[in-house]
């Protein structure tokens, strides 16, 4: 006889509409599903992040529109590909004329070119819910050798009570192509919603990615995102990640480092207030020699807030001459405040360089003393302070336009000037 | 425009200043000298406000106010100015963009309207040249990767910025080579005038002779042991400080 045990992950999704035809890989999906179970934190990579204050709860599909202007970014003309929900949203996006750049639905992807290409990252039951109940995306490339002429800002936005955002995203780029993408995730009148994102990609041969992704969401809104990314030979892949919305944020970047003379940068600041729970994961796998790459987070909690970093960097046994920097320095601005970081470098191969270091503390009093005693009143002083702290991560966005954007979400939020 | 009266105070349990007395008027240049651990730095630290010295006993008297009922940046916004014994590195914080912000911090306090970025820009070449400080290092941020005549350049930089009524050098001198302190005290001898005064806190002679103070005081085990005029830092020079305290 055949027992039917109860499955939290089933129960989860039961109420999701699916496609009339299952695509191969949805399938896959919701076989993989059947066996699983949410993670706890007894699971070492869920330790710090209980993610059962997410899946006790109901969540369901609710497709809508909105206005969108407030989202987008100030003097950056851009393809804006906008996700209502999770859906999109064709009359609120913009594409523009791009000669060597396809955007289309992630639907249209080539599933068995998909499946080779990203076989060896790796999913965890969040990106399988994504993979087996995505309502949109988009699935962008980049032909050999060309540089986009916009960038492209992927636009999340969520709304309403109880709303999952399943959106899946693909871009893949060909040979010495050259792309720069900004994802934000915002929210407005959102009452416990739920975005649960992936985001991937193939970064070919001397080919160059950057990601400037924000997260501004309200503090009723949960945010699970991955973003996996293959580079092959002599790519260079750079990411920086702003969080300073939801309630409990987790980001998982997760590089596969397929080549020789790589580089691969990603970098972090979250910003938490209240009672928001703030994870990083970062995992770089180095899998050839001679590649670099570096990692800098940094933290600023405030209040009840709670942070979590966990960087990890494998360097494997034929990966020689790698030099692998990484960091993680926190502010804690509140007794009540907790940071877990916890770098992790793990090296199989006898040449390399690397480091890692993670500090947390308090602001520095001296300095603080040195600025009051020039006049400059406590609260004054204090953000001058955590603004030069976070603002050397910051300065590692290049784009002007979306510098001058996180610049006014600063001082608007915290009342900082850079 | 300053009286001290019968002062206290301790760091962690450790009595430091055991009823210390002074008296500083508005035109004065007054010297405070003294051994290694007599309480120097530890006067000016409590003066400035800083956290975790306690004053247990007296009074200080700024102007017609109770200097120790202010918090720190409202005795720099009453126009008392500390240069730091230790000039504080703050990396990502721009020397010029925090000026600015005291300044205007300490206009609106005093009921002014913020400096114009045009006025505030020349001001900045103007007092950059009395120390002969590099524009570009005024710029920079705050002490990052400056020299340790620099820094203290860069203090009374920042002095000749904010006007104070009074200022207080803490060992501004130790660590200069003569040029350097030829600098730092054609800077303040230039600020120097009728309407403010200067305290200069140092362990050695030298300086007294580019800054000439009215007034000599030896402090000692936490009192003011002595005072006297420009002669006496010369005699504390050549017989040393163990001669005051076999005097006392």
């Amino acid at each position: 006889m055949e027992t039917i045990q109860e499955n939290k992950v089933i129960q989860f999704t039961e109420n999701w509409s699916q496609p009339d035809n299952l695509s191969s890989l949805r399938k896959e999906a919701r076989q993989a599903l059947n066996g699983m179970d949410f993670p706890t934190t007894r699971v070492e990579d869920w330790k710090y992040t209980r993610t059962a204050r997410i899946t006790n709860k109901t969540f369901s599909q609710q497709p809508t529109n909105l206005a969108v202007e407030a989202y987008k970014i100030e003097n950056l003309t851009c393809h804006e590909l906008v996700f209502v929900n999770g859906y999109y949203d064709a009359s609120a996006s913009t594409i523009l004329e791009d000669d060597g750049l396809s955007i289309e639905g992630v639907e249209t992807l080539d599933e068995t070119a998909y499946a080779e290409l990203l076989e060896d990252t790796e999913e965890n039951v969040f990106s399988l819910i994504n993979k087996a109940y995505s309502t949109g995306g988009v699935s962008i490339r980049l032909g050999k050798n060309k540089k986009a002429n916009y960038p492209i800002h992927i636009i999340h936005v969520i709304t309403g009570t109880s709303v999952i955002a399943n959106t899946r995203h693909f871009i893949e780029l060909e040979e010495g192509a050259e792309l720069y993408v900004i994802t934000s995730y915002n929210s407005t009148r959102a009452a416990d919603c739920f975005n649960n994102a992936v985001l991937e990609g193939l970064i070919g041969e001397n080919a160059g990615l950057t990601i400037d992704k924000l997260q501004t969401e309200e503090q009723t809104v949960f945010n699970i995102t991955k973003e996996n990314f293959v580079q092959d030979p002599s790519s260079r892949f750079l990411m920086n990640t702003i969080t300073t919305g939801g309630l409990l944020v987790r980001n998982g970047v997760n590089i596969l480092v397929e080549g020789t003379n790589c580089h691969t940068e990603i970098n972090g600041v979250y910003l938490g207030r209240d009672k928001q729970h703030l994870d990083n994961h970062t995992f770089i796998d180095h899998l050839f020699e001679h590649c670099t790459s570096s990692e800098t987070y940094k933290g600023v909690m405030d209040d009840s807030s709670t942070g979590v970093f966990n960087g990890k960097v494998i360097v494997r046994q034929d990966a020689q001459k790698i030099e692998a920097y990484q960091s993680n320095g926190n502010i804690l601005l509140s007794e009540k405040a907790t940071v877990n970081s916890k770098p992790e470098l793990e090296i199989y191969a006898d040449d390399v360089r690397c480091s890692h270091g993670s500090t947390t503390g308090q602001l520095d009093e001296d300095a603080l003393f040195y600025l009051q005693a020039r006049g400059i009143n406590k609260k004054s002083a204090q953000k001058l302070l955590v603004a030069a702290f976070v603002g050397e991560v910051l300065d590692k966005v290049t784009h002007d336009s979306t510098r001058a954007h996180i610049d006014k979400l600063f001082l608007r939020k915290f009342g900082w000037e850079f | 425009m300053l009286s001290i009266k019968n002062l206290h105070a301790k760091v962690e349990d450790h009595d430091i200043l055991k009823g210390l007395n002074l008296e500083v008027k508005a035109g004065e240049v007054h010297a405070i000298m003294g051994p290694n651990g007599a309480g120097k730095s530890t006067l000016a630290s409590v003066l400035a406000g800083k956290d975790g010295y306690e004053v247990t006993e007296g009074s200080v008297d700024f102007d017609g106010i109770d200097l120790l009922e202010l918090e720190t940046e409202d005795r720099a916004k009453e126009g008392l100015f500390l240069a730091f014994q230790y000039p504080v590195e703050i990396p990502g914080v721009s020397n010029v963009n925090f000026l600015r912000i005291a300044l205007n911090e300490i206009r609106e306090y005093r009921k002014e309207e913020p400096i114009s970025a045009k006025d505030f820009m020349a001001r900045v070449r103007e007092k950059s040249a009395l120390v002969e400080l590099d524009a570009k290092l005024a710029s920079r941020a705050v002490n990052e990767g400056f020299s340790g005549g620099e820094k203290k350049r860069n203090e009374i930089f920042q002095m000749a910025m904010l006007e104070p009524k009074l200022a207080i050098l803490d060992e501004t001198d130790s660590g200069l080579d003569i040029d350097a302190l030829r600098i730092v005290a054609n800077g303040v001898n230039k600020l120097k005038n009728a309407n403010n005064a200067v305290i200069v806190i140092t362990h050695y002679q030298r300086l007294l002779d580019y800054i000439v103070p009215d007034f000599v005081h030896v402090l000692a085990d936490g009192k003011i042991v002595k005072t006297g005029t420009k002669e006496l830092a010369l005699e504390l020079e050549e017989k040393g400080y163990d001669w005051i305290h076999e005097k006392v």
